[in-house]
């Protein structure tokens, strides 16, 4: 059912846990549908001046591929520049799993939405501090 | 790796009793039933005798069991079939038509439908999807579906029930013992209530049949669902137990065998190995059933020792061979694939639903919230488990829940 990448990641899932005094959270699904999806992001600036993502770690409730989508996001999000980090789409999720049963694509969607919502939760939040 | 089998209640392997009673019928004794040449008779009198020994096991007669080809299809016979013979009952005067008038308006043909009401047919919240779609779609075809209610063990209140028939009900059918909780329901009550109402009762006995006693007689069970499959006989093969006298239409037309009812050519060796796998059962249910019983009951024991973990279904009233449990903070789905990898073959509730995402519609039905109901896990124990395969699920399911639980963005409880 799963390919031998998404079993990979399911486990032994990479970036996984809880950050301490994260700079942005996206937290998408709900228990209901059987999927969370929680993103943790620290960004930093490298030394072009440009902000990157520097950590990034996953808590995810929910079936081998959401586990999965969680662990690759993190693999793709780590050490891009946020606006690299915001094109990463749910496409490209499945691309770098080697495809995922059609009823579990929703899982990839939910991936890339995390993301999206970490990096607008950190710069709203900057906004603010302004 | 080892390889390790939980899902008895989803398939069963095949006795070897029973692949050996079976051979002789793929190429050597392969007459159809229909003829009147030897070769046929020979078929006939085999399906008669395999007849026999499927109804001893119930104690039926033997002309009271339907030979089927699947559960599914002797639960579609039993709702539907029912269900049109007696479309009518409780409102005949109403109801002479079965169609509009042929000149009538599209108008008047809507009013028609509109006001033509058939019997009411009552079925429990934790059915197979077998029996759930049928009832979805005599729903349509203007029959009323009425589904009780079950407490949290999963188990129906026959004084509920009682209040639920109407002059017009045609038929309840309440699953004999959950294939995912496992509940054993009190059939021998419900049967009773419907038999004083003068209401058919039908009972999916799909997981019950061959491990836990079954009377029809004293039971008042009307019409009983049986399948091959799950007590170690072949797939293809099934039967409907319908009582002498019930009023019922085929579903299937044709060169009428089985009374008429089931036209088919008749599967001999799915039906000859149904039969052998009967008696090895009879044979040997009470033995296996306590040997099962004590195998549950310590792998429940265990398990419960996980924090945050719980049995679904009824601590006693449930099959010797069914165990279900849910965590918390995790989902059923991860947890199978890990046991997997470990070799381990377990299930989260029914195979058919097994490709769905919603959760359980049975464990929504005991009062389960959704978020509860995806972390499940069903254990299903069969002839060939042993207390080693016990001992090695009791070994490795701590670290897989923990393991899961540390991923979890839900607040994990320390684990003992």
């Amino acid at each position: 059912m799963y390919s031998k990448k998404v079993m990979e990641h399911f486990q032994k899932p990479h970036n996984y846990g809880r950050m301490k005094n994260p700079d942005g959270v996206g937290c998408v699904g709900n228990p209901q549908c059987g999927d969370v999806m929680k993103l943790y992001i620290k960004v930093w600036k490298n030394k072009k001046g440009e902000e990157i993502i520097k950590d990034i770690l996953f808590e995810t409730f929910g079936c081998a591929a959401a586990i999965s989508t969680s662990s690759v996001v993190t693999d793709l999000a780590k050490g891009k520049t946020l606006k690299e980090a915001l094109k990463i789409d749910n496409k490209k999720i499945v691309e770098s799993l080697g495809g995922l049963p059609l009823i579990k694509i929703h899982c990839s969607v939910l991936g890339a939405d995390a993301l999206k919502k970490a990096i607008q939760g950190y710069q709203s939040k900057k906004k603010d501090d302004k | 790796m080892k390889h390790v089998y939980f899902d008895y209640a989803a398939t069963t392997p095949v006795d070897s009793r029973v692949k050996k009673a079976m051979l002789p019928y793929f190429s050597e004794k392969f007459g159809n039933t229909m003829s009147l040449h030897s070769f046929g008779q020979e078929a006939k009198l085999v399906l008669e005798k395999s007849r026999e020994t499927v109804a001893d096991l119930i104690r039926a007669k033997p002309e009271e069991i339907i030979f089927t080809g699947s559960a599914t299809e002797s639960n579609n016979l039993a709702l539907k079939g029912i269900a049109f013979a007696n479309q009518n009952k409780g409102h005949t005067r109403l109801h002479r038509y079965a169609s509009p008038h042929r000149y009538a308006s599209p108008q008047q043909i809507q009013r028609f439908w509109r006001a033509k009401r058939c019997g009411q047919v009552i079925i429990s919240p934790i059915e197979h999807p077998c029996i759930i779609e049928t009832a979805k779609w005599l729903q349509k075809q203007g029959f009323q579906i009425t589904k009780l209610k079950v407490d949290k063990y999963g188990m129906v209140n026959p004084l509920a029930l009682e209040k639920e028939i109407r002059k017009d009900t045609i038929l309840v059918s309440v699953i004999h013992a959950s294939n995912e909780i496992g509940t054993i329901q009190p059939i021998e009550k419900i049967g009773k209530i419907c038999r004083n109402k003068g209401v058919y009762f039908h009972t999916d006995a799909v997981q019950s049949f061959g491990k836990i006693p079954i009377d029809v007689n004293k039971m008042n069970i009307d019409l009983l669902t049986a399948s091959s499959h799950k007590m170690y006989g072949p797939k293809g093969a099934a039967c409907l137990y319908i009582r002498e006298g019930v009023r019922i239409e085929p579903i299937l037309h044709g060169g009428g065998q089985e009374r008429g009812l089931r036209s088919s050519t008749v599967n001999i060796p799915a039906i000859v190995g149904f039969a052998k796998a009967c008696e090895i059962c009879k044979k040997e249910m009470g033995k296996e059933a306590q040997r099962l019983i004590k195998l549950r009951d310590k792998l429940i024991r265990n398990v419960l020792k996980i924090k945050g973990s719980y049995l679904n279904g009824h601590p006693q009233k449930r099959l010797p061979n069914n165990a279900n449990f849910r965590f918390d903070f995790i989902e059923g789905e991860s947890i199978i694939l890990r046991l997997d990898l470990l070799g381990i073959a377990v299930s989260t509730g029914s195979a058919c639903s097994s490709i769905k995402l919603e959760p359980s519609s049975v464990l929504l039905a005991t009062g389960l919230k959704p978020a509860e109901a995806h972390g499940s896990l069903r254990i299903s124990l069969g002839r060939w488990t042993t207390e080693k395969e016990i001992d090695y699920l009791i070994k490795v399911l701590p670290g897989i829940i923990n393991q899961l639980r540390k991923i979890s963005p839900f607040k994990v409880i320390k684990s003992a």
